[in-house]
């Protein structure tokens, strides 16, 4: 089947789609947008994360056709050409990179929070976050890249 | 007055908090991890794997999955052109199961097609005709008489015999118990993946995430019956490894594939395969017993551990190396009695992860010291220092151990951290066992501390000929200094390639360093594993920065008209002694590169002694401490780690944030085994592939990590280092057990620990 | 396999009939799994997303009418205060990105033992609207809802329309175990709601029985014992009582996630414990 949706600004389109393909790989094997990962296919790593309509998923378990005519924004697309967004920043910065496979999820994920709570406290960038699973950090650093963000969005 | 200017000293060196040059690429999404390799023209290549833990296979018909449209190939063991043979250290595992599979999810046949759910269809239409046999799947009846054989030779992987002091020893104190540990995953993120392309002199060229290019290229030269000129491996971004990807998983299957079909080909796990595509932690069954003195000065120690080394041999034999060598702790023991068994079982493969045999025996001699304490009365801080091992003692076999061993000041370190303050009278939900579950308000919870002092050996052990090759180039080009640097070594995210350019800025004096990606060009980097990079590779880093240094400076010396003892490279000049500027360094090279390539050695090891497990089978140790501070719902059997605080010796931080950045997630990988992380395995099957039911730590299990850096230099090391990624998995855990048990009062001989275990129902 | 995307609540029974083979899909937090571990391939995926009527909720004389396509995010955040229990278990689902997607809708199809949308809907009484383009509209007591492991009583030409729950009329209390602090599926769970109107308690077991399930006989108790006149504090046996008697009405197994006996156990611990704490909103709302 065919599938039409816009991605980070531009329409896309993928033929030959089969149906019960996921709407994370349609990204990155069919729309060359490999940021997004592929580390457990059933929702609960959060590695997949990008923003449909707006709201943070995992790719992996929207069906591609789900996706047709709505708006999907990957880490690829969150900042402009070759800059960073504060977010992405903030996690090169802190050190919240370790192997990094975790890490568009979890940009995505606190940049969404960081749009939804400017200043959030700890619990509730935990709770933001305890659908990103990382194995390398013991999310130490990721936390601190969260608050870092944060701060210099506030003195912005 | 002389007016020279001074040159701009270099940054970014050694001992600095350098960026990582990947870290942009990562938090963009452009960095090209193994499974967003693409080609054009390429296939998707898959694997059909057993359901049986042990059977015969008698038959394996392909005709109908190669009438699926759209299938390139499907090959079985029969079209494996070399040996069907793989294996770290025997070459005892099929490529692909001929007539036998011996644990289930072994590999049986493969398929390459246009798209990876026609390959999937096509693999289910291919008929394998199994005879099931007995499995033996307890690795406590392995060494039975009539236990099933594994493999023809008998089910014994290895058996180390340590012997030392007194044979008969007696103490007035005897503490003793038994412990079981379970299976835990290394659970990498990024699935094993890779993409073969065959070339056109006949050979492949592979592009695999992995931790060893060229013990994947020896073995994959075996199966393919190939020169290793003719196979090419190039490493592709590795999302974590862990030890898991130390063995071979897609890359000989996808070399197959594409040599079969003349075209490109991917392979890429889903997180359902990875549970079976790679091998685990040994789970171990032990006994320990310890005698002591009154005042609980330690007098003796007998151990047994059991390992399950599953279905194949993989580094079964080196695991059980550490389990006996290392197995008693950083402790002093006048006598040893301990015997160390890896075993064959028909339940998954086991081999390398992080900590490698030296975790599961931490379990059992910090729960035995816990009790010796009590026994004593003495506290859990105390009993271990009073007993820790200091610089100049010899260990359990007899190696003097000949740098810092700070065991009695890395406990200090933690003890005397502040304790996290107690629950508030309404706590928010996120802060107690349970969290936003609502489980409890506070109802049933008590607070306990723990405490764990652990080492591991640093790099390959027993007389393992472990080195690394490193080739580093420096030229001018664009007016711009620049230093290549070029090894095998795998970055898996620790974060070598940052190491890499720091050393060689330290080195050269040169800002711009540009690593080039790993690959089998260049010379054997040994194995990113046993916490061996910085040191080894790090070592053949810094002798080859510094031939081409003392080439450079060479030339130098000649323009100059100076002697070579006064000159230094910094700021991307030659300098003089006080730092002035003498040349740049295009005036010294102009178009010419300096390049020098050496492998590097570490001192020697040797093997143990056959009878007594006596020798010096380890060139460096490296020690940790932790403290854990738990609550846990005593009624519910549910856990929140408030805080998990630790202490290391690095010897020499070559990168204080990433050394601080490893230390807490091998603290969190200890944790998890300790608490919620288990392959369960019942009759061979393995019962929770996935994350939904093989639990790994989020970010609310995952408590605030407070980490203490020692830098005690090893003189003999390069700076000074000392390993860093395993030691914080090694003590983490027991540490965290231990608090348990300090909060709910039960003895808890397993990890990890079950709510049930607690509760008691 | 065929990708069918009805745009109106009519078109999707119209296709539902025309396609039994067809397998609904809304959140795909379920779906999708089973998709991509290669577990199921239906003749047809039946998208609902794109039915607006489905994405509704609505209050009628008191009783929430909450489409099955509104997802558990916007239960927390909208139906917080009318629905406490079902919008605590809401909560506990997944993670904020299966919250943004999964529906108890899907959960109602899915009809998992561990659904934790299962025991708050048990505990309010709530009832499930079935459609089919044959038979037109029907509403089954959630109770009689699940008739096995994975199993409804959803008719093949049927889709679930919307569940309607009463609103609260007391304080409701939802609790689950799992072995991990976040995103993880219920070992066991439990959901309590006072009825103080009727002097009447529900409850809700999840992740042990074949089903989700009430805890009749206990409801009966408690609702019999308390002091609903005086509203007296709960006598820690009382407490107690009640939670044996929530055990009692189990019937776990041994699995994975958990063994049967310490799934008992701990549905007495946290019926204990919700007891007490409903019953203590209730006394501080007096």
């Amino acid at each position: 089947m065919r599938v039409t949706t816009t991605v980070n600004g531009t329409e896309r389109t993928a033929d030959d789609v089969w149906p019960g393909e996921s709407l994370l790989h349609l990204l990155r094997e069919r729309l060359g947008l490999p940021g997004a990962k592929n580390a457990c296919e059933q929702g609960e790593c959060g590695s997949c994360t990008v923003y449909l309509d707006g709201e943070p998923v995992c790719a992996c378990l929207v069906a591609a056709g789900q996706a047709v005519g709505r708006e999907v924004t990957t880490v690829e697309g969150l900042a402009p050409g070759q800059s960073l967004h504060p977010v992405q920043e903030a996690f090169v910065e802190a050190g919240a990179v370790q192997c990094g496979f975790c890490t568009p999820g979890l940009v995505v994920a606190a940049h969404d929070l960081l749009a939804r709570v400017p200043e959030p406290s700890d619990p509730e960038i935990r709770e933001a976050l305890a659908g990103n699973l990382c194995r390398c950090t013991g999310y130490e650093k990721i936390l601190d890249a969260v608050r870092l963000a944060a701060r210099r969005r506030a003195t912005r | 007055m002389t007016t020279a200017q001074t040159a701009a000293r270099t940054t970014g060196r050694i001992g600095e908090n350098a960026q990582r040059p990947d870290g942009t690429l990562k938090v963009t999404g452009e960095f090209a991890y193994a499974s967003d390799l693409w080609h054009d023209d390429m296939v998707w290549g898959v694997t059909l794997r057993s359901p049986h833990p042990h059977a015969r296979i008698r038959r394996i018909d392909v005709t109908e999955a190669l009438t699926v449209p759209g299938v390139s190939a499907v090959l079985t063991a029969d079209d494996v052109p070399g040996e069907n043979a793989f294996g770290l250290e025997h070459a005892d595992q099929p490529v692909l199961a001929a007539e036998f599979v011996r644990y289930e999810g072994e590999p049986v046949a493969l398929v390459a097609a246009d798209h990876p759910e026609t390959a999937r269809r096509a693999a289910a239409r291919i008929r394998v005709d199994y005879e099931v046999l007995p499995a033996l799947t307890d690795a406590r009846r392995a060494l039975d008489d009539d236990a099933p054989l594994v493999h023809p030779g008998g089910n014994l992987v290895r058996h180390l015999r340590l012997r030392r002091g007194a044979e008969r020893p007696t103490a007035p104190v005897v503490v003793s118990l038994d412990f079981e540990v379970g299976m835990q995953d290394q659970a990498f993120l990024g699935p094993e993946s890779g993409l073969a392309v065959p070339a056109e002199d006949g050979g492949v060229d592979l592009y695999v995430a992995t931790q060893w290019l060229h013990v994947d290229q020896r073995q994959i030269c075996l199966a393919l019956g190939m020169p290793p000129e003719k196979v090419r491996l190039t490493l592709a971004g590795v999302g974590g490894a862990f030890g898991g990807r130390e063995d071979l998983s897609v890359h000989v299957h996808a070399c197959l594939l594409a040599l079969r079909t003349g075209r490109p080909v991917k392979m890429s796990y889903g997180r359902e395969e990875s549970f079976h595509g790679h091998v685990h932690r040994h789970p171990a069954t032990m006994t320990y017993e310890f005698g002591a003195e009154c005042d609980g000065t330690l007098v003796y120690a007998r151990a047994h551990v059991l390992l399950d080394g599953g279905a194949y041999a993989s580094s079964t034999a080196a695991v059980v190396g550490n389990a006996g060598t290392l197995g008693l702790g950083p402790y002093r023991f006048p006598s040893v009695a301990v015997d160390a068994y890896g075993v064959f079982t028909h339940n998954p493969p086991c081999g390398a992860m992080r900590g490698f045999g030296c975790v599961q025996a931490a379990f059992a001699h910090e729960a035995l010291m816990d009790e010796l304490a009590a026994a004593v009365g003495v506290d859990p801080v105390e009993i271990r220092r009073r007993n820790g091992v200091q610089e100049g003692d010899r260990n359990i076999t007899g190696q003097v151990i000949d740098s810092a061993a700070p065991v009695a000041e890395l406990l200090q370190r933690v003890a005397d951290l502040p304790l996290p303050p107690a629950l508030p009278e309404q706590p928010d939900l996120r802060d107690l066992p349970g969290a936003v579950g609502n489980t409890t308000h506070g109802e049933g919870v008590r607070r306990g501390v723990g405490y764990s002092v652990t080492y591991k050996n640093v790099g390959f052990s027993e007389g393992f000929d472990d080195y690394s090759t490193a080739r580093v180039r420096l030229q001018v080009t664009g007016g711009e200094a620049v230093a290549t640097v070029h090894t095998a070594a795998a970055e898996v995210g620790q974060g070598l390639v940052t190491v890499q350019q720091q050393i060689a800025r330290t080195e050269l004096g040169v800002e711009q360093v540009v690593v080039v990606p790993a690959d089998t060009a260049v010379g054997s980097a040994g194995s990113t594993s046993a916490s061996r990079q910085t040191y080894v590779t790090g070592g053949a880093v810094k002798a080859a920065c510094e031939a081409v240094r003392t080439a450079v400076l060479q030339r130098a010396a000649i323009a100059l008209g100076r002697p070579v003892a006064g000159l230094a490279l910094d700021g991307d000049k030659v300098v003089g002694a006080g730092g002035e500027v003498l040349a740049g360094l295009a005036d010294v090279l102009g178009d010419d590169a300096v390049e020098e390539t050496v492998e590097w050695r570490h001192r020697p090891t040797h093997a143990v002694d056959p009878e007594t497990g006596q020798g010096d089978a380890h060139v460096q140790f490296a020690f940790s401490a932790h403290r854990a501070v738990v609550d846990v719902d005593t009624e519910l059997g549910l856990v929140k780690v408030v805080a998990l605080d630790t202490a290391q010796d690095v010897g020499k931080a070559i990168n204080p944030d990433a050394v601080v950045g490893q230390i807490h997630g091998g603290s969190a990988q200890g944790m998890g085994l300790a608490l919620m992380e288990e392959v369960v395995v019942t009759d061979g099957h393995v019962r929770n592939p996935s994350f939904t039911d093989y639990l790994l730590p989020t970010v609310l299990d995952v408590p605030p990590m407070r980490v203490e850096v020692l830098e005690y230099a090893d003189p003999h090391a390069p700076y000074g280092v000392r390993g860093v990624g395993e030691p914080p998995t090694i003590s983490s855990g027991p540490a965290v057990a231990a608090a348990v048990r300090a909060a709910c009062g039960k003895p808890l001989r397993r990890v990890p620990i079950r709510p049930e275990h607690i509760t008691c129902t | 396999m065929d990708f069918l995307q009805p745009s109106s609540w009519d078109e999707a029974l119209a296709v539902r009939a025309e396609r039994p083979d067809a397998l609904p899909i809304a959140g795909g937090t379920d779906v999708m799994v089973e998709l991509n571990f290669d577990r199921r391939r239906p003749g047809a995926l039946l998208d609902l997303t794109r039915v607006g009527e489905l994405q509704e909720w609505s209050i009628d004389d008191g009783t929430v009418r909450l489409g099955a396509g509104v997802p558990y995010g916007r239960v927390i955040t909208e139906l917080g205060d009318r629905l406490p229990g079902l919008a605590m278990a809401a909560r506990t689902v997944g993670s904020p990105q299966i919250r943004v997607r999964g529906t108890v809708g899907g959960n109602l199809g899915s009809a998992s033992p561990a659904g934790d949308a299962h025991p708050p809907l048990l505990a309010a009484g709530a009832e499930v609207e079935v459609a089919s383009a044959a038979r037109g509209t029907r509403r089954i007591p959630v109770a009689e809802f699940f008739t096995g492991v994975k199993r409804n009583a959803l008719e093949p030409d049927e889709l679930i329309a919307a569940v309607h729950v009463r609103t609260a009329r007391g304080p409701q209390q939802f609790c689950k175990v799992g072995t991990r602090n976040a995103m993880v599926i219920a070992v066991s769970a439990f959901a309590l709601a006072l009825h103080p109107d009727r002097q009447a308690v529900g409850t809700g077991i999840g992740s042990a029985a074949p089903t989700p399930r009430r805890a009749a006989e206990a409801e009966e108790f408690l609702a019999g014992e308390l002091d609903w006149a005086g509203r007296a504090a709960l006598p820690e046996s009382l407490a107690q009582a009640f939670g044996e008697r929530v055990a009692a009405a189990a019937a776990p197994i041994d699995d994975v996630r958990g063994t049967a006996a310490y799934r008992r156990h701990s549905l007495a611990v946290l019926a204990r414990r919700a007891a007490t704490w409903a019953w203590d909103d209730l006394r501080r709302a007096a």
